[in-house]
């Protein structure tokens, strides 16, 4: 079987096609070896990383940006989305603060993109 | 009071970061940007979403993280800035007025570095008719409301224009929530790059609509939906071929055009075909001493190319204070069959440069050739040619000759 994709990895968006057999799996169209990862990745079990906000008690902004510091499988981003829509964070965060661990057992956490002090509420 | 600098940077985004770091680095130490926002990082603080520094860092980055990369080096350099500060008056001699909320700063520079990004077309500048509801918003300024602000914008959209934000957001506004019933894109290929039509439409099953547009708008206070219509090869609507789409929020993604006013007041020449200044290979405007670079210049893909360019106007600049240099009898370079735009727009020296480049159609394998004098100075083979993807190419130093303007062409 042979199925075109079109790598994401970077911004060449590289035309591929992977030929699927009981060999494995064969890939052209790559310019560079992360095209072929991408590929069968793609075959096997695409996997895709996500950006969103958390709310943030205290923060001088009302949320803070995350994204996902590893690929998890498609079938679990709008889960994660749930996740990371419940869960608040406390300021100060720093970038690369993790605000969710091991999200869902994905492996992934969800990080802090972007650095938000503290305020204290007024009294 | 009037203040003297060696450097001054208007716009604090990523093309002026990267400038000013890169000038401090190079030992232009008396330099100083001026940021009309209230903090530093320009637009890349909304764009939260990943794939930034690829090209440069070689891991993807959000905006943000990008943007702090730089900031960090600008505080640690301790080059100094003022967030807060709009530049309302350039001229030609450099003179500069800035207000801010502690009052107005004049300076006097040696050299200007003109790094304000673009706008975003809007509704009016596409002419779309109909009725003036809320609902409608250019794609930069929903993805505020979402990302800095906390807003959603509404919860079933129709996106115009399939440039690389409205795309962004039609993955934003699904993974929020919201329905986005479909992209609709005027011309026959998607305008933005081929690896968001896969993970921001393909992967949610978003239809992207090519050779459509939006022909009216109803409601009354509120957006009730919108009339989209399939348009010829001329872009014109085809009548009866109207479909009705209900939405309470219309997403336009029509284009991005360099910001230009202050370069107007400076009499500074302008490229009608990139919108922005017209430069020499050193990115130098047609006003000695005023250089230009980032989406100011021409409108980028990748920030990772923005910094890049920046990075070279700051050696540029570097080497026009301490030597000078003219573009007096600058040669032009032409855009020949299959080329939309070029940057730079002419050449003064046989210093080696970046020759960007657009597109003007999808072609492919295509052979680029720059010439001079039917001479051939480069050639490059490529597997496609697409509008929507900036094209860099490096012309030698000693390539180009004294006399003959050059041609970039497709064969």
């Amino acid at each position: 079987m042979r199925k075109a994709l079109t790598c994401i990895i970077c911004p060449n968006g590289c035309p591929l096609e992977a030929e699927i057999s009981d060999a494995g799996i064969t890939v052209k169209g790559n310019l560079c070896i992360r095209g072929e990862e991408y590929a069968k990745e793609e075959v096997l079990d695409p996997k895709r990383t996500i950006s969103s906000s958390i709310r943030l008690l205290h923060g001088d902004m009302e949320i803070v940006s995350v994204r996902l510091n590893r690929p998890v499988p498609k079938a679990m981003i709008f889960p994660i989305m749930e996740a990371i829509r419940e869960a608040r964070a406390e300021a100060p965060v720093h970038i690369g603060d993790v605000l969710i661990p091991d999200v869902l057992s994905t492996g992934a956490d969800v990080i802090a993109t972007r650095n938000v002090a503290r305020v204290e509420e007024k009294v | 009071m009037l203040m003297r600098k060696d450097a001054v940077i208007i716009g604090g985004g990523p093309a002026g970061l990267a400038a000013a770091v890169a000038l401090h680095k190079l030992g232009v130490r008396d330099i100083v940007i001026l940021e009309r926002e209230s903090q530093l990082g320009g637009i890349l603080r909304q764009c939260i979403h990943d794939g930034f520094g690829l090209q440069r860092f070689g891991c993807s980055l959000s905006g943000p993280e990008y943007a702090s990369i730089f900031i960090e080096e600008v505080r640690r350099l301790g080059i100094e800035y003022h967030t807060d500060a709009t530049v309302v008056s350039l001229s030609a001699a450099r003179e500069i007025e800035a207000v801010t909320p502690e009052g107005i700063l004049c300076y006097h520079a040696r050299a200007v570095v003109l790094t304000m990004g673009c706008r975003e077309r809007s509704r009016g500048s596409v002419m779309i008719p109909g009725e003036r509801p809320s609902g409608v918003f250019t794609a930069g300024s929903a993805q505020a409301y979402m990302n800095i602000y906390n807003r959603m914008p509404g919860h079933e959209a129709v996106i115009l224009g399939s440039g690389d934000i409205g795309l962004i957001m039609a993955r934003r506004l699904t993974l929020e929530g919201a329905h986005v019933n479909a992209v609709f894109e005027i011309q026959d290929h998607p305008n933005g790059l081929e690896r968001n039509i896969v993970q921001c439409l393909e992967d949610y099953g978003i239809p992207l609509y090519l050779r459509h547009t939006v022909t009216d708008i109803h409601g009354n206070s509120r957006l009730e939906g919108v009339t989209v219509s399939k348009v010829d090869e001329h872009s014109r609507p085809i009548a009866g071929t109207e479909k009705f789409y209900p939405c309470d929020t219309l997403i336009l993604s029509v284009g991005l055009r360099p910001d230009t006013e202050l370069l107007l007041d400076a009499g500074i020449e302008l490229d009608p075909r990139t919108h922005g200044a017209s430069v020499d290979e050193h990115l130098m405007t047609s006003a000695a001493g005023i250089f230009s670079s980032g989406n100011v210049l021409h409108v980028h893909d990748l920030v990772d190319y923005v910094s890049l360019e920046s990075e070279q106007l700051a050696s540029s600049v570097s080497r026009y204070l301490s030597k000078g240099f003219s573009s007096d009898r600058a040669l032009k370079v032409r855009c020949g069959r299959g080329i939309g735009s070029t940057v730079p727009q002419k050449v003064s020296s046989g210093d080696g440069f970046t020759l960007s480049l657009r597109f003007d159609a999808v072609m492919e394998n295509v052979v680029v050739k720059v010439s001079q004098d039917g001479r051939d100075i480069l050639k490059k083979r490529m597997r496609k040619a697409n509008p929507a993807e900036m094209v860099r190419l490096d012309i030698g130093s000693g390539a180009t000759a004294c006399s003959g303007d050059l041609e970039v062409s497709v064969e």
